[in-house]
Formats: C-alpha cells, structure tokens, sequence
C-alpha cells in the first residue's frame, strides 16, 4: 500500500473521472486536473468564484464548476483547455447544478426550486420543467443513461415525471400516492423505480418504468420511517433502512419483504464475527491476546458484543437514530449498514445467507465507508489517521503517513479499485493499493 | 383381693366405702357358703348368717365391725361369755339404719348427678357435632373465599399488566407524535425561513427592477457524445421513445420469465427426483408390513408406478395446471407416508432401545475390543518396525574386527557344518557303493565258479560224447536227451548267463575300466575281481578242486544254480 503526498483542496471536491484516468480536485477558486497515476498537473483552471460543486461530465471530456452564490456555472473542457462555458443563472438563483447522463446537457436547479433549467452544450434549445420537487432526492438517472425520474409537486400533491434524456421529451407523469415524497430512485436495471415518502410516513412505491404502479410497501404506521434506501447491484434486492433501526430487504419478484436485519445492542449471533480496532492499543508493547495474522490492529470479541449505544436526543427533529447509510457491495454478496445509534459500529451482512457477518466496532463514530467497485472490500473512516478496511478474509488498519495529522473525513476509490482516494478537512491524499494485495497488506505497516 | 366396683364420687362415704368394701369382701370370703338372696336394693342378703351354732362368733365379728364403724359394741365380753347390751344393740342396728339410709341418699344424689351429666354430656355431644359441622362448613367457605381471592388478585395483575401496556403504549404514542411534531414544527419553519427567503428576493427583485437575464456564453457548440445529430421532436420521435421504452420492459420482463421457467424446471425436476426417492424407499418397505396393510400398498405402488411412468410420459404436460396439482399431491402423500413410517421406525427403535438395552453393550465392547486390537495392531507393526530397522541398522553399520572375526568364524562354521552333511552323505553312499560292489563281486565270483564248473561240464561231457560216438547212438539218447536236456535247458539258461555275464562283463569291465579312476579303497575288490575273471578262462583244476568238487557235486543243480545265479545277478 502506497500513500501519495497530501495535496490540498477545498469544500471536499475532489472526483476521478468516469475513465479513471484524471483527477480533478478544486482549491478555492481553481480546478486542478492532475493524472491519477502520477498526479502530476495536467491542467489548471480558474473559475470566477469558490467552487461549491464540482462533476466530471459521463465522456470524462468536460467538467462542471458552480458557484451557487454567484449563480454561476463553469464547463472545462480537457481535450481544448481554451474553450469555456459560462452560464449565468442570474437573479433566479442557483440552488444545485448537475450534469445530464450524455454529457452535453447542465440541469440547473433554481433558487426556490422554482425551475429546472436545461441547458444544451450542443444546441442552442433550452428546456424548462416547472415545479420540480425540493426533497431528499429529487432527480435520478437510470443507469443506462435513457430516463430521467423528476419528483415535481403541484396543487399538495406529489407527481413523477419521466424524461428521455435523449431530447427531454416527457414520457410518463403520474400522481404517486404519497404525503410528502422524499425522493426517487431508479433500480440497476432501469426498469422499476422506487418511490418513498418522507420519515413521517412509512412508505415504498415501486412503479414500472411506464408508469404502473407495480407494489406498496409500508412496515409500520406513525413511527419514524424511511431514512435510507439502496438498492442491489443486480436489481434483486431492495434495502429499505428506518428510524426504528432496522433494515428491510424486498425481493423483486413480488416486492415483498423477505427478510429483516435488526441491529440490537447485545449480538449473540454465532455466525458473526465481531471485531474491534484497537489502536488506541497499538501504543503499547504488548497486547493482552494474541492477534491474528489477517487481523493487524484487530481484535476479534468474544460473543456475545455489547455494541455501544448512544440515547439520542428525541426532541430534536432528524433525530440521530436509525439506519442512515447502506452501501452493497458490487458482487452482491454484503450489505453495509450503519445504524445511527451506533455511530462506532459498520454492520456487515451476508446476502447469501441473509444474515449477519461481522461486527466492525471503532474507536469512534464511522464517518464514511464505501465498498471498492470490484471486489467485496469495504474501506471506511472515522475521522482519525487511519484507513480501515474490511474484506471476509480479514480486516486491516492502516495509518496514513502525513505530517501534521490528516483526519480522514471521507474516502472514495477509484473505478478500478486499485486505489482510494482520502479526503481530509483541506486534505487530499491517494492511496494506492498492490494487486494481490490481500497477504501483502497485513504484513506492511506503513508507520 | 377384688376391689369394689362402686363408683362413688362422694367422698364423705369414702370410709363407709370402705367398709362395705370390706363388708363384701368378708362377705365373699366367708367360709361358710352361705345362701343368697337379693333384696329389693339388690343387696345380697345372707339369710343365714347367724345361726345357733356361731352367735358367739356372729357377736365377735359384728363387734368387730361395728367398732370399726365407730358404733359403741354389741355386747360386751364378760365373765360369762358374751352377752348382749339390748340397748347397744338397738343403737346399732338405729346406727347402722341411719347410715344405710345416708348411703341410701347419696345413692339417689349420685345417681341424679349422673343422669344430669349424661344429658350435659349428650348435650355438649350434640353441640360438637353441630359445631364441627359449622366449622366445615365456614372451612369449605373460607377456601370458596380464598380461591375467589386468588382468582380476583390474578384478575388484577392481568389488569396491572394490561394497564402497563397500555400505559407504555400510550407513552409510545405520546412519543411518536411528539417526534412526529418536532418533525412537523422542524419543516415548518423551514418551509416559513423559505417562505421567508423568498418574499425577500421578490422585495428585492420589485425594488431592483434590474432583472439580471440568464446568460449562457459558450466558445462553440460541441457536437453530442455519441456523434449523431440532434433530431427534431416529431411525432415519430415521441412514438419510437414509447416503443424504446416498451422494448427495454418487455425485454426485463423476458428474462424473467426465462429465469423463473429454468427455476420451475429445476424445482419440478426436484420434486419427481423426490418422489421417485420416496416411491423406492417406501415400496421395498411395504412388503414387509402386515398383511393388512398388504393389498392396499401393492395397490399405491402399482398407482405409484403407474404415475411415475405417467408423469415421464407427460412430462411435457407437465406445465398444465392438472398434473402440477397431481404431481404436489402425490408428492404430499408419499412424504406423509414416509413421515409415518419414521415416526413408526422410530417408536420401535425406542421400545427396542427400551427393552434389548443388552444390545448397546455388547456394541460398547465391540467398539472396545476393536479399539483394543486396532491399538495392539500398531502396536506389533511398530515392533516389527523398529526391529526391521535394527536390523538393518546391523546389516549396514561397519562392524569392528572382532564381529567381522566372529562373523568370519560362523560362516566358516557353517560351511563346515555343511560340508560335513555332505561327508556324511557322501560316505554314505559311498558304503552303498561298497556293498554293492561286494554284492557284485560275489556274484561274480559266484559266477566264475559256476561257469568253470560248467566249462568242467562241457569238457566232461564232450569227452563223453567223444568216447560215446558210435553207432549205439540210441542207447545215449535218454542220456543225451538229459544231457540235452540239460543242455537245452542249459543252453536256454545260457542265453541268460551269456547276457549276465555279459552285464557281468559290462560292469566287470565297467568297473575294470575305472578301476584307473576309482579310489584307492576300491582297488581291492577290483583286484579279486580280476582275479576271478581270469579264473574263468584259464581253470587249472589244482586251484579249483574243492570248488570243482562242488560244483560237480551240484552238476544236476547247475541250471537252477545258474538260474540261481542269474536271478541273484540280476537282482
């Protein structure tokens, strides 16, 4: 395992582009192209103001910069460093900025969610949609790129509107049966979109790709609901995460829950293995126990685990309980999920058996954990030095070398999978991982 | 002494109780058997206790009594005997009355005591029993009460636990909606900080009035990401994206269809595979059952048969709804059966366990005797090991000069024990030889002997034959014919001698012409042999008188001698 130099960068913008090939990172008011293997300066951008949104068009040939207070959007163009675009919101506000999934299109969402504006780097047309929806996640893309889902609401009621991206025409719009819609989603294979209310309501809608409403789903009434929500790689699957700390799988054949994944504070589960990092251990000479070889800096924890709990504060809205974030890993085999009671714990399920794995507990709350997209390896973070990583053969803990402390806030990997990208609070470092990597990366201790 | 059997409680007649205790007792144990009878107080009375005879005695017992009681005495004794005081008399028997009377009363009085305290205690018998009865009674209420009790508390501490639940319930949903109104009061004022936000931009733009236009500068155009050019928004365009559309439907919906066909072939395939299994297990199993059970299984598996044999037959009709439904049936019916028969199976293996417990053990020492020889069978293989190794251990270790000596001297021992085997039989056969060649040489010798006695013979009788040549030939013919006789029987045995010495010859010059080769020891007998085989030829009848001599003795007895001779040569 190599670690690059730290590099800076700002407001956490930092993307690899779709090919894998180029970095983009943003300092302040510059965009910084670099090669991902070298990271060497490729290109080197200005933009008029502090970039807040940053995002690699599908072709890798262009990038997107958008100054939301300025209401301004900036495209760069790699093959011609020269060429710019500049599009001016004006005085209706830009609220959010994105690219369309052919690369030649920019929506722009209003101040206010008033419109969305399509912009074309192609044509001079320009399309408006009215009333488009400021909720959780109003706008999806299916994977191929064909459709557009735009959650809109007109008259208190909540309406879905399907787009081919093509040339915007409005294939399907249908009322959904919601209170408040928090967001919409489209399966892995384009077919099923999956619609859920906001966390007053239990509520899943899965509609057919024509507009059919195919199935409901609703848990529970009156508690807090949904809070997350993802779907298999494979389009089998969908994860359903709520407030009362629970995960629901749906199959796709009859949208019918098959089965449950609670994560209660006590695990007695025989087939899990619970592991614990202990680097707050690593300092001392000796550890009390031996550790296994595949477990650097982890212990394994007799059962059964007592899981911390945090109570939180049920007064506040959003309180901070239930399943906030889930992640499947890319071979469909693992679900990750992180309960926000337990803010330490990254729960891991096997999706074969549909059961627990394991149990990773850290020193402190997990920030972020992201799954590498070719292989079921799971890296995350906590907010400390460290890089944790987790595969069913073991799991590793490595410390990041940079002077002056980087605190990892969150961590991506590359498309290939061969590295991670660690991004500090004004830091960025690349690690890069060796192909048969598994042996060799408990043996390396990178001080 | 019998004690009274009075009851009398009254102390004050304890003395007069006494006394007729005594009274009685006397009474009772007079010697004189004195009649009785009963008086109307049921008091025996002796008709006859005085007399004229004992009135002295009378007078002295009554005194004595009487003085016992405390009465002034009958009579006094005088000088002339006793005699009666009248008047001490009168008082007496006054005494004695009123004393009677007294206990008379007494009687009376005890007797009504009693008949008061048997009605006192038929009384206090009554009330006990009425008591016992209540108390039974309130016993059987007190466990009515207590039972109902009982019954009231668990009524209320289920109704404890309802309200419990209810209570938590209640606080349950008192929590959910105060998140829910946090939730609630959250987006409301976000919605109000929006509403807020936005009546501020529309102050702004209506004082403003500069309205800032969209703007959208571009260097040039870029051609679209796939290549193609934009096409105008037709009809056709709209329509061939609702085809697209359909088409990726039809095909998700395709390829599922597909994979849950493959599925419900596997499964189907599964469950024949299944039923088959059942059908095999139970149809062997059948014909062992009762004969009951007999006609009816030989039915199922023929059906059985009949519909396995069905079923592969249309296994193509097997999607129709009909043979689905068949088949899950059969397939029910086979498992049903099979669970019974386990369940069957199982109870007996239970009793058996329960009753033949002999069988475990005798397993028990099984598995321990075979551990037992197993542990002895490695134990001998790593002996046999060991000493293999040692073994070649000596073979192929340099040995000192000692052990190569040592070593050295068994070997030489053993060649020579071998060697002096082969002496042994070597000798042996050697004195074979020996004695044959003796056997041999007496026949020879024997032989030698005859024939010279024969050439004799020959020469005798050609003699005669040459003296007896004449013309009285016939008168020699009985003679001649003996002594052709003799001769052709001579001649017959002459062919056997000829060949016999021949032999003789052949192993004479056998033995001649090894006499070079053979061994010192043998010369000797070679040398007689010689001896006696120039005797043949060259007879000089000095040497050989006394052998002539018997032999002409034995003339007649030559041929059986020779005969003799050959059978003994050729043996």
């Amino acid at each position: 395992m190599n670690f690059s130099e730290v590099f800076k960068q700002s407001n956490q913008l930092c993307r690899v582009s779709p090919d894998g090939k180029y970095l983009a990172t943003c300092v302040q008011y510059r965009l910084v192209v670099r090669d991902v293997n070298t990271l060497q300066i490729l290109h080197l951008y200005t933009c008029l103001d502090q970039i807040v949104h940053m995002e690699w068009s599908s072709d890798s040939l262009f990038i997107l910069c958008a100054m939301y207070k300025r209401g301004l959007v900036q495209v760069w163009s790699l093959e011609q460093p020269d060429w710019y675009c500049k599009i001016d919101e004006g005085s209706i506000g830009l609220v959010s900025s994105r690219w369309s999934p052919d690369g030649r299109h920019i929506l722009n969402t209003t101040e206010f969610h008033l419109r969305v504006t399509v912009w074309s780097l192609c044509t001079k047309a320009v399309s408006y949609i009215k009333y488009p929806k400021a909720c959780q996640k109003g706008i999806d893309f299916s994977r191929d790129g064909c459709y557009m889902a735009l959650a809109e609401r007109r008259d208190c009621r909540d309406y879905v509107s399907v787009f081919v991206c093509d040339d915007w025409h409005l294939l399907r719009h249908f009322e959904t049966e919601t209170q408040d819609l928090a967001g919409v989603e489209w399966s892995p294979n384009g077919c099923v979109l999956a619609v859920w209310d906001s966390c007053l309501e239990y509520k899943v809608l899965l509609y057919s790709l024509d507009g059919r409403l195919l199935s409901t789903f609703s848990a529970y009434e009156w508690s807090l609901g949904i809070k997350s929500l993802a779907w298999s790689p494979s389009s089998q699957f969908l994860a359903i995460g709520s407030y009362d700390g629970k995960v629901r799988i749906l199959n796709h054949i009859t949208w019918k829950k098959v089965t449950e994944f609670d994560h209660p504070a006590t695990i007695n589960n025989t087939k899990a293995v619970s592991t614990l990092s202990n680097e707050y251990m690593s300092g001392a000479l000796h550890l009390p126990y031996p550790v296994q070889r595949h477990l650097k800096n982890h212990l394994i924890c007799p059962l059964p685990v007592q899981v911390p709990v945090v109570k939180p504060d049920l007064d506040r809205a959003n309180p901070k309980v239930g399943v906030s974030s889930m992640a499947f890993s890319s071979d469909n085999r693992y679900l990750a999920t992180k309960n926000d009671n337990m803010a330490c714990v990254v729960w891991v399920w096997d999706m074969q058996r549909l059961g627990l794995l394991a149990v990773l507990e850290q020193t402190s709350a997990v920030r972020c954990f992201q799954w590498d997209p070719r292989r079921p390896r799971l890296a995350l973070c906590t907010g400390n030095a460290k890089l944790y990583l987790w595969s069913p053969a073991g799991c590793v803990s490595v410390q990041v070398p940079a002077e002056g402390g980087f605190q990892v806030q969150s961590v991506t990997w590359h498309c290939s999978g061969d590295s991670l990208i660690l991004l500090g609070k004004e830091q960025l470092c690349l690690c890069y991982m060796e192909v048969g990597e598994e042996e060799e990366e408990e043996d390396d201790d990178v001080k | 002494m019998p004690e009274s059997s009075l009851e009398i409680k009254d102390t004050s007649c304890s003395s007069s109780r006494y006394r007729m205790s005594s009274l009685r007792q006397y009474s009772q144990s007079s010697v004189l058997p004195l009649p009785m009878t009963r008086n109307p107080y049921n008091m025996p009375t002796i008709s006859a206790f005085c007399t004229e005879d004992n009135v002295s005695e009378c007078i002295s017992y009554i005194n004595r009594e009487v003085s016992s009681l405390g009465f002034p005495l009958l009579c006094t004794e005088s000088n002339n005997g006793p005699e009666l005081n009248l008047v001490d008399v009168l008082n007496n028997v006054y005494n004695l009355l009123q004393l009677h009377r007294r206990c008379l009363q007494t009687v009376e009085d005890i007797e009504v005591e009693q008949v008061k305290s048997n009605s006192n205690m038929d009384y206090l018998q009554l009330s006990n029993t009425r008591l016992k009865d209540q108390l039974e009674l309130s016993k059987r209420e007190n466990t009515g009460l207590l039972e109902r009790e009982r019954q009231l508390q668990l009524k209320v501490k289920s109704l404890h636990n309802c309200l419990k639940n209810e209570k938590e319930e209640v606080q349950k949903l008192q929590s959910i909606i105060a998140s829910r109104a946090t939730q609630y009061n959250h987006d409301m004022k976000r919605k109000e900080r929006e509403f807020g936000k936005l009546k501020e931009r529309l102050n702004q733009l209506l004082i403003d009035k500069k309205d800032k236009k969209q703007t959208f500068e571009v260097l040039n155009y870029v051609g679209r990401s796939d290549g193609k050019r934009s096409l105008w928004k037709t009809g056709k365009t709209e329509a061939r994206h609702e085809g697209e559309m359909y088409k990726t439907l039809l095909n998700d919906y395709d390829s599922r269809h597909k994979d849950l066909l493959m599925e419900n072939a596997e499964l189907k395939k599964v469950l024949q595979q299944m039923k088959r299994d059942m059908v095999t297990i139970l149809s062997p199993r059948k014909h062992s059952q009762s004969g009951e059970k007999h006609d009816d299984s030989l039915e199922q598996t023929s059906s059985e048969e009949d519909e396995v044999c069905d079923s592969s037959r249309e296994s193509l009709e097997l999607s129709c709804e009909h043979a689905r439904e068949q088949l899950t049936n059969s397939i029910r019916q086979q498992w049903r059966r099979l669970k019974s028969h386990v369940e069957r199976l199982d109870s007996q293996a239970s009793l058996v366990g329960e009753r033949a417990n002999m069988n475990a053990i005798p397993k028990e020492v099984h598995e321990q005797e075979m551990d037992r020889l197993k542990l002895e069978i490695q134990q001998y293989k790593d002996f046999i090991h060991t000493q293999q190794q040692l073994l070649q251990q000596q073979l192929n270790s340099p040995c000192d000069d000692e052990t190569a000596s040592l070593l050295n001297d068994c070997y030489m021992q053993e060649e020579k024990e071998r060697l002096k085997e082969d002496w042994k039989s070597f000798e042996e056969k050697r004195k074979n030889f020996e004695a044959e060649r003796r056997n041999f040489t007496e026949a020879a010798i024997r032989l030698s002997h005859e024939r010279k006695a024969f050439e004799e013979d020959r020469a005798t009788w050609l003699k005669h034959q040459f003296l007896n040549l004449t013309p009285f030939g016939d008168q020699m013919k009985p003679q001649m014919s003996k002594s052709q006789s003799a001769l052709s029987g001579w001649a017959e045995s002459k062919v056997r001698p000829v060949s016999t010495p021949a032999k003789l010859n052949k192993s004479l010059s056998h033995t001649a012409f090894s006499t070079s080769r053979a061994s010192p020891a043998k010369t000797p007998s070679t040398a007689d042999l010689y001896r006696t085989h120039r005797l043949i030829p060259e007879k000089s009848p000095s040497t050989i008188h006394p052998k002539q001599d018997s032999s002409i003795l034995r003339n007649g007895d030559i041929p059986a001698q020779l005969r003799h001779v050959n059978g003994g040569a050729n043996c």
